[in-house]
């Protein structure tokens, strides 16, 4: 159950052996998180995954391997994560993969970056918010990113997957809002992960810590969109209003 | 939320084995004045007894009465103060029922006295899966004592048999000490509670160097010669002493009016107003009783994010953790509206029971602060360290595993549900987030 201060006993991560959702399992079973269910991609990077959450405090872990290009599987992968976990109070989706500009014309690449950053994440934050309406409660927190506000070149297959991504997920909020289930939505600046390894940082940057205190805080709050750093907010209100030829000049 | 409209329905409701029924978790809710999630269900049904439910006659000779679960303490003690009875416990609000006031095991201002308020029950009526129960402190006293502080966990509790407190007036006389530090109140509440039927003190938890300076109310029920002539028998000018309700606070508000200054400037003026002493003072019950029911929603004086209680028991020699406690509270600026230092006398037999000898502080605390979550958990160790622990109806982020430690004999009450509720039916979202079984 999640307590008076939001905070959970269980949690499922789709997208479990990324930075920063180690982070975040790290300061949850810190506190109360005992039940961890790790899904992912790599099966030797999720039993690391697994090995951190248990020196962190977890108690009873699950590892579901999936693939995020398999779309239609992603129901019965959130089933699998849910029947392994009991009552799941949070869910954390952060699955995606960045696009770059050595690509950009290629279809199966851009079909790639799709599929895993939007059409498997919204089928699989759909199937979550299922469950979680049948449960009663419980918080599903969407990885975005401030890409999706306004897309850019240098990432725009990705940004626009975040951007729809995002927009779904703002929907899903108010769909499920009555059922006593509350999606939250996180929009990170520029994060210094294993993702953006070797990119030129953006102003703003911040790091997977520092995304992971936000979620943390977050979930004491009923707040749809929490901005890491809560700065960007405003950056990005001045931004998605500039006429598009000054936002094309911007550097970054 | 379901609402039975007879006892069939709810045997209906409770019934996990016949055909067609709703295996889902259930739980029964009172007034819903729990703090926590105490009788909160999510995805399963919190059931409600519904009607105008029925009080009985007070039976002269022994002093007892029969009411229904659902009555309210506010309703029979307008009920019986006419008649010259007075309820044996009242917890800080009168907004609550009998039911959920049995269930959570309430304590009030007379604990160090009379004990909480399954000690002053004859018999109780539960609808459990397995069943209907009559139980009493004689009769199935394993059932009775599971469910008395078992917060529901046992079956939805329908009707009880109360004894009742003689009383001559609506009246109470007061006396009133203000003290300058935490030693001082703790020494006059060892040295003179038990000449006093009740006993409470308020502990400014707020300022620096002043954090400890406490003010101690004491009395007891007026009998007809503390009054003047007017006021000679309770309910004479047609006054129950139990005023209405005649403060609101408004839905929305622009800003939250409790925040750390305004905290501060309360227990200033909180601890400001109060004599330093006095003798005698003749004051209405509500006011002695429940000040805050004066005003309807005061709640939502905390905003949307709302407030946490706190509220723990250590032993009788471990008053140095209640003087910790304000320290931790006084330093980390984690302001208390109002910080309720009381002394228990021994607790009842109850698995799930709060109550224990000893000091038990409660304190209201805004939702906000960093470091309340972990402030509130180093006590939890300190508590459960001490052999203390803390109230179950209050409580709504306790971590799972100091609750063995807090209440060791939780096992007992396992065994006792497993016989009432074989399907294991009976569930909170306490219950679920401290696995209780």
């Amino acid at each position: 159950m999640l307590d008076a201060f939001g905070q959970p006993q269980s949690i499922v991560v789709l997208g479990g052996t990324s930075d920063i959702a180690g982070a975040v399992v790290d300061r949850l079973c810190a506190r109360r998180c005992r039940t961890v269910v790790l899904a992912g991609r790599d099966p030797a990077r999720l039993r690391d995954a697994a090995a951190r959450a248990t020196r962190a405090g977890a108690t009873q872990l699950s590892e579901v391997v999936f693939d995020a290009r398999e779309v239609t599987a992603a129901g019965t992968t959130v089933d699998r994560c849910f029947d392994a976990a009991g009552d799941v109070d949070v869910v954390l989706l952060a699955v995606g993969v960045l696009s770059g500009r050595d690509n950009e014309l290629d279809a199966a690449h851009a079909a790639d970056v799709a599929a895993v950053t939007y059409a498997w994440p919204v089928a699989a934050a759909t199937r979550a918010a299922a469950r979680l309406v049948d449960q009663g409660y419980g918080r599903l927190v969407v990885l975005s990113s401030v890409a999706a506000v306004r897309v850019r070149r240098a990432n725009f297959v990705y940004a626009s997957a975040k951007a729809g991504l995002d927009a779904f997920a703002l929907e899903l909020a108010d769909t499920v809002r009555a059922s006593g289930v509350t999606v939250q939505v996180i929009r990170p600046g520029f994060v210094r992960t294993k993702m953006t390894a070797g990119l030129p940082a953006a102003p703003f940057a911040t790091t997977p810590a520092a995304v992971a205190d936000a979620v943390v805080t977050g979930l004491a709050t009923t707040d749809t969109v929490i901005w890491v750093p809560q700065a960007l907010r405003w950056v990005f209100g001045v931004l998605t209003l500039l006429p598009t030829a000054i936002w094309k000049r911007l550097p970054g | 939320m379901v609402e039975p409209r007879s006892r069939e329905e709810l045997r209906h409701l409770l019934d996990a084995t016949g055909p067609r029924v709703d295996t889902s978790s259930i739980i029964a809710r009172g007034l819903g004045r729990s703090y926590g999630d105490a009788a909160q269900c999510a995805g399963g049904r919190v059931v409600r007894l519904q009607g105008s439910p029925h009080i009985g006659a007070v039976d002269a000779n022994t002093g007892t009465i029969d009411v229904e679960a659902g009555v309210s303490l506010d309703a029979l003690m307008r009920h019986t103060l006419m008649r010259g009875w007075f309820v044996p416990v009242t917890p800080g609000t009168r907004q609550v029922t009998v039911g959920g006031a049995l269930a959570a095991d309430v304590h009030g201002k007379n604990h160090h006295r009379d004990g909480s308020i399954c000690a002053h029950v004859e018999s109780l009526t539960l609808e459990s899966p397995a069943g209907t129960f009559e139980v009493g402190p004689e009769r199935d006293p394993e059932l009775f004592w599971a469910t008395a502080g078992g917060m529901g966990l046992t079956g939805v509790i329908t009707r009880a048999t109360l004894r009742l407190l003689p009383v001559e007036t609506d009246r109470m006389v007061v006396d009133t000490d203000r003290f300058d530090d935490l030693d001082a109140v703790m020494a006059a509440m060892e040295e003179g509670d038990d000449r006093y039927r009740y006993s409470v003190a308020w502990v400014d938890c707020t300022a620096g160097s002043r954090a400890g300076r406490a003010v101690l109310t004491r009395g007891d029920h007026a009998r007809r010669e503390d009054l003047g002539p007017v006021r000679r028998r309770p309910g004479a000018r047609g006054s129950s002493g139990l005023p209405a309700t005649r403060l609101g606070v408004p839905h929305r508000l622009p800003l939250h009016p409790l925040n750390g200054a305004t905290i501060r400037a309360f227990n200033e003026a909180w601890y400001r107003r109060a004599p330093r002493q006095r003798r005698d003072e003749i004051q209405p019950l509500g006011r002695f009783f429940h000040p805050l029911d004066g005003v309807a929603d005061w709640n939502r004086l905390y905003g949307p994010r709302g407030f946490v209680q706190y509220q723990f028991v250590v032993g009788p020699t471990d008053g140095a953790l209640v003087r910790r406690a304000i320290e931790l509270f006084s330093s980390r600026a984690l302001p208390s509206f109002l910080a309720v230092l009381k002394r228990f006398g021994p607790g009842d037999p109850g698995p799930l029971s709060f109550p224990m000898a000893g000091w038990t502080l409660a304190v209201d605390l805004p939702v906000g602060p960093e470091l309340l979550p972990r402030t509130l958990d180093e006590l939890d160790e300190l508590v459960a360290g001490a052999g203390g622990r803390v109230y179950l109806a209050k409580d709504a982020r306790l971590r799972p595993e100091l609750l063995a430690a807090m209440y060791p004999r939780a096992g007992d009450l396992a065994r006792t549900r497993r016989r009432v509720d074989p399907a294991g039916i009976l569930r909170s979202d306490l219950s679920r987030r401290l696995s209780i079984d």
